[in-house]
């Protein structure tokens, strides 16, 4: 049945080889982080290097910015986000599904408008008003323009619409305060939708690098991104072998978490790419 | 109270639904004014005046921003870069995960493996990635040329030429979005219900391509809509390579509508001017987002 016919063998063939240019940067990443200054510039295309020269330049990555502030602001600032955006979407998201609130309409409005504004577009007075206030370099400024995301008030308003009406009405005859309902009832049956938005915030704001370079000059708020920016600047020369080993370090906790739940990712951003 | 709760219990309950409704949206509603809607505001005020942070006072200057624009250089080619960047990244991006995703769902086997592969570049940190690339561009010790001189080609000088480097940071930007589009597609492939396919066989739809442009084309309408305009807004939204890799250069040959406006807001803080550029930013999306709902509205109705 596995029968290899013609047209299976060239469409084989033609994944395969589109596959090993995707793969690529990958391939000559954890390639060259190990290969010595010398060897770089010998410009082969060897993959694997003459001389193991990974503890070099890993050590070198390790000791010119601290890496694990890098990702420990990483995490701290993804995991704020996420839960402060959570906790304001759903009730949020929640009260205009299923419970007579006379300003849903005008909610869905701005939420709708809200979904076409980009934090690139509120940066300039958000950026004057956090300097005003002289909250730029921590946390706070990292986090606050995002614990309103429209996108997850849109998003859980769709999957809550179509909870059964039953479910909640029967909590209530249980003698269960609207809060309870949310947290008891809606949450747990909200977790496919909560999983989708968590890797699609995740993903958003690990990576970005806009809004951290905006309001942060200090190194010890700077996050993955912004510290590889950092890391490149120190490296005034073309130390490709320490530049690589750092981009491995900073690279791989999200693809290890992507390898490790692909299946959830795939499903989640093709659930919330129905963003628009 | 006890009276009111026997006259008009029904009342009294939807006033106290309406009551806690209002408490569990509060917080959003409060967040979404001051993240949201009052900074969009500010910046169509800014927009028309001369602020410069550092420097106390400000002035309306009307429409001297908008004019000075018209006549910036910068900013003209800014515009111009941005949406060549857009012509090559959005059409490209999208054939090639048409592409890998039609070829994936006809597999049976290797479908995971190969949807992993693609994803890959969606799910690294991209600063990170265009970091790689820039190696694998170097014009001397990159892998591309040094895999193009073997054939006894000599490889562009990719991101230090300006001839160049715009198509250099759309390969990248390709790389990095096919994956995403490709789950889409194939979202919406396994979507499209296989009676159909049936029924254009019996209907004489014989080879691949009948099939594809009788059945499969047709019916993924919606969901390449949706991929093109969302490729759309992400190409002219480029900024991370850009900023990581050319900073707007060789000879503003990369410089680009968030890079252009990053420069001026943030590093020359011209507050005013730049909240100008980014009212003109915020026009595109919206003019975007106003022509997939047009056309929403007035072709994707067969389904």
């Amino acid at each position: 049945m596995t029968r290899l016919s013609l047209g299976r063998v060239l469409r084989l063939s033609l994944l395969s080889l589109g596959a090993l240019i995707f793969l690529a940067p990958y391939l000559f990443m954890i390639s060259t982080a190990g290969k010595a200054q010398s060897e770089i510039f010998s410009s082969s295309l060897a993959l694997i290097p003459e001389q193991w020269s990974y503890v070099e330049n890993f050590t070198k990555a390790l000791s010119r910015v601290s890496m694990p502030t890098l990702l420990w602001n990483g995490v701290v600032v993804c995991a704020l986000i996420f839960i402060v955006q959570v906790v304001v979407a759903i009730p949020c998201a929640y009260a205009m599904a299923k419970l007579k609130f006379r300003a849903a309409r005008l909610m869905m409005v701005l939420v709708m408008l809200g979904l076409l504004v980009p934090i690139h577009a509120t940066a300039l007075p958000l950026y004057v008003a956090f300097d005003r206030l002289s909250v730029l370099n921590s946390y706070m400024a990292l986090v606050a323009p995002f614990s309103i995301s429209v996108f997850a008030i849109f998003l859980f308003l769709q999957f809550f619409r179509a909870l059964p009406d039953d479910l909640i009405h029967a909590a209530r005859l249980d003698g269960m305060s609207e809060t309870g309902i949310v947290a008891r009832v809606v949450v747990p049956n909200a977790w496919p939708a909560i999983t989708a938005f968590a890797i699609f915030s995740v993903v958003a704001h690990w990576n970005d690098l806009f809004w951290p370079l905006v309001v942060v000059t200090n190194q010890e708020y700077a996050t993955p991104p912004l510290g590889l920016l950092y890391f490149r600047a120190a490296e005034a020369g073309d130390d490709y072998g320490a530049l690589m080993a750092a981009t491995l370090i900073i690279t791989l906790p999200l693809v290890a978490a992507f390898l490790i739940a692909q299946k959830r990712f795939v499903e989640g951003i093709t659930m919330t790419g129905l963003k628009g | 109270m006890a009276s009111v709760t026997i006259d008009r219990p029904i009342a009294l309950a939807d006033w106290r639904e309406g009551r806690v409704a209002w408490l569990l949206a509060t917080p959003a509603i409060v967040l979404l004014f001051l993240f949201i809607l009052l900074p969009t505001l500010a910046v169509i005020v800014l927009g028309f005046t001369d602020f410069e942070l550092g420097y106390g006072g400000f002035r309306f200057v009307g429409f001297a921003n908008y004019a000075e624009l018209i006549g910036d250089r910068t900013f003209r080619r800014s515009l111009w870069n941005t949406a060549v960047y857009t012509a090559v990244v959005t059409p490209v991006s999208i054939a090639l995960a048409l592409a890998i995703a039609l070829l994936i769902e006809a597999e049976t086997r290797a479908k995971a493996f190969f949807r992993t592969v693609y994803f890959l570049p969606v799910a690294s940190l991209l600063v990170a990635m265009a970091t790689v690339w820039q190696f694998l561009f170097h014009p001397t010790i990159g892998p591309i040329n040094t895999f193009l001189a073997s054939f006894g080609i000599a490889g562009p000088n990719w991101l230090g030429a300006s001839g160049t480097v715009l198509y250099g940071l759309a390969i990248i930007g390709i790389w990095q979005s096919v994956g995403f589009n490709m789950v889409l597609f194939l979202a919406g492939l396994t979507a499209i219900p296989r009676e159909l396919y049936a029924a254009a066989e019996v209907d004489g739809a014989r080879s691949w391509l009948d099939r594809f442009r009788l059945v499969t084309w047709p019916m993924l309408g919606p969901t390449t809509l949706f991929v093109t305009t969302i490729s759309i807004i992400n190409s002219v939204k480029v900024f991370e390579t850009v900023k990581t890799l050319t900073e707007g250069g060789p000879n503003k040959a990369s410089e680009v509508l968030l890079f252009t406006i990053y420069q001026e807001g943030f590093v020359y803080l011209r507050v005013g001017y730049a909240s100008a550029m980014t009212v003109v930013f915020l026009a595109i999306l919206v003019v975007l987002m106003f022509l997939q709902y047009r056309i929403v509205d007035r072709k994707v109705h067969y389904a």
